[in-house]
């Protein structure tokens, strides 16, 4: 797969992800950003996914992927087993996304989290003329029915990440065609025009 | 002599003899030898010897995978998973499976004959282990000129097997599937082997396990053991579909200990079919050998130290209503190799067959057995397998 077919966020996500390094994918689904890292990147790619027909998938591709929960199985991993951990478009739906973090941060020296931000300026006008739970072409699913439990703005994954005394070592936010919407932008502007965030995030001290 | 005494010494297999002075050394600390490995093949071993599956049967299996079985007439018992275009592709591996030590289908075993005495072994026939099973196959794979097997699959004591080979030998297993396994024998499976080997031993028929000799056969105690354990393989689900409370034959109770039910007849049917194929000092020893497996406590209590830098690929697989391998024995195997920071997949497969289901069609074990072993094939190089 060459990087161009590959979903803007993953593309954006495999540049943060130094070669020859050891990768796990939390929510890793049918396995394409781990077979992309381990061919572009050559990384030891090693993924969780809850769906069985996402493991069968990802075994089929050579992938090593552990069907699991991002909220209880991370605790298995001893620490630093890893370079990088990578959540994509997952911390949302996940109960506890503070010890999810927690534990990411633990186990790898780098977290790499994707989200959908629930401040972009559509979902705001949305719950404001309509008022009712957004429902948008990305986030489809109605507030009963959706797997997304904990939606959060790009601004309160920050503070998230400052809590968590994580150093933010790159941020980004893409607009709805997946282009970023501009480096060196106020967090209130990316907080407004981003449809997804996507952080990097190191543990304080450490060096990358 | 009966087919399946037959077998034992002179069986319808491949056979590998061990020299008298090529002793197996046990784990117990006796020695074996001469030792006698009967196996099958299928399929082609390529140039460069890098194509070879082993597949290690269960507690009640044996060499025959896919082809029919010269005691019972009927197909191999993993012919679903084994053959040309099948998961296990035998047009694309070369795939071996031998009887364990200890079995009654031409390996050594105390239905062999002991050439010191001339009758069968019984129970001087040494106790064994998962380890010395492996260790026996170990001189096979030698003997075939195989260094390093693509892969090692087996389900139950079969996985057991998987697991001890890519301990003892990890630079020999490119590839390990263990499925509906466990690291080490559970006090409730321990309980139930037990309980099938009292029933054996019971049986005045056993006569301190010198039956051959005497003439005599335990075949109720074999089938009672038999029949105990088959529940155990099952699930209440499956057990529930397929029988519920159904009568056998008749439309009314007959007030008597006749077998009314239809899940008693299926299960005294399970019990008399067995005893025709099965030796009982076998089902003696191979329980045992379970019994006795601990994977964690022969590497100074971790688990983790069982694998430690491991470069073998490892694949596990349970189902949700196996209650005798439950899918918890399997996520501790993932755990520890993931702390020793091995490559490992792990399926959960929802399925109510219970620890059967391994030997069944169950569609998820296919796709992922296929899936698993051509991406090892394709890792070390071997042409072939379009996806």
């Amino acid at each position: 797969m060459s990087s161009e077919a590959l979903r803007s966020d993953y593309r954006l996500v495999s540049e943060m992800v130094r070669p020859g390094t050891r990768v796990l994918d939390v929510g890793c689904g049918d396995g394409e950003l781990l077979a992309f890292l381990a061919q572009h990147k050559q990384v030891d790619a090693r993924g969780i996914e809850i769906s069985r027909g996402g493991v069968a998938a990802c075994v089929a591709k050579g992938l090593a992927v552990i069907q699991g929960d991002a909220d209880t199985d991370l605790a298995d991993y001893p620490d630093d087993c890893f370079d990088y951990v990578i959540l994509s478009q997952t911390i949302q739906a996940t109960r506890n996304p503070k010890i999810v973090l927690e534990q990411m941060l633990r186990i790898g020296r780098n977290a790499i989290v994707s989200f959908p931000n629930f401040g972009h300026w559509r979902i705001r006008t949305h719950l404001m003329f309509n008022g009712r739970m957004p429902v948008t072409e990305n986030l489809p699913d109605t507030w009963y029915n959706t797997p997304n439990i904990h939606f959060c703005t790009i601004r309160d994954f920050v503070a998230l990440a400052d809590e968590l005394q994580a150093r933010i070592v790159r941020a980004d936010a893409l607009d709805a065609a997946g282009k970023p919407v501009g480096v060196k932008m106020p967090w209130w502007f990316w907080n407004m025009m981003g449809e997804q965030g996507i952080f990097w995030l190191a543990r304080q001290g450490d060096r990358t | 002599m009966n087919q399946r005494h037959h077998e034992a010494d002179d069986p319808h297999s491949l056979v590998l003899r061990l020299a008298a002075d090529e002793p197996l050394v046990l784990e117990s600390g006796a020695s074996l030898a001469p030792v006698q490995i009967a196996y099958q093949t299928y399929g082609t071993l390529n140039a460069a010897r890098t194509n070879a599956i082993l597949i290690c049967h269960a507690l009640t299996g044996d060499q025959h995978v896919a082809n029919v079985h010269p005691v019972t007439g009927k197909a191999g018992w993993w012919i679903s998973m084994v053959g040309p275009g099948k998961p296990i592709d035998t047009d694309r591996f070369f795939v071996i499976c031998s009887n364990v030590i200890g079995g009654c289908m031409g390996s050594s075993g105390p239905a062999s004959t002991d050439p010191k005495t001339g009758e069968a072994f019984a129970t001087a026939f040494p106790v064994l282990t998962i380890s010395d099973m492996v260790r026996a196959q170990a001189r096979l794979i030698d003997h075939l000129g195989i260094e390093t097997l693509l892969a090692v699959v087996g389900g139950s004591m079969g996985g057991m097997q998987v697991l001890a080979w890519a301990s003892l030998f990890p630079g020999r297993v490119f590839a390990a599937m263990p499925i509906a396994s466990a690291a080490k024998h559970s006090a409730q499976n321990i309980a139930f082997h037990e309980v099938g080997r009292q029933a054996v031993m019971a049986d005045p028929e056993w006569r301190r396990g010198r039956y051959q000799q005497e003439g005599a056969r335990p075949v109720k105690g074999l089938a009672v053991a038999r029949m105990a354990a088959h529940i155990t393989y099952l699930s209440e689900p499956a057990l529930q579909r397929k029988f519920g409370r159904k009568l056998q034959d008749r439309e009314a109770p007959t007030f008597s200990f006749d077998a009314d039910f239809q899940v008693e007849s299926y299960l005294r049917h399970q019990g008399i079919s067995f005893v025709e194929r099965f030796d009982a000092n076998s089902y003696l020893y191979l329980t045992r050998a379970m019994d006795y497996f601990d994977l964690a406590a022969d590497n100074g209590g971790s688990l983790g130290a069982a694998f430690r830098n491991t470069r073998t690929r490892f694949c596990l697989v349970s189902f949700t209503s196996d209650w005798l391998f439950p899918t918890t024995d399997s996520r501790q195997i993932v755990h520890a190799l993931n702390a020793a920071g091995a490559s490992v997949s792990f399926v959960e497969i929802e399925s109510d067959k219970g620890h059967d289901a391994f030997l069944l069609e169950e569609p998820n074990l296919f796709a992922t057995t296929r899936g698993f072993l051509n991406a090892a094939a394709t890792a070390r190089g071997i042409p072939g397998g379009a996806a």
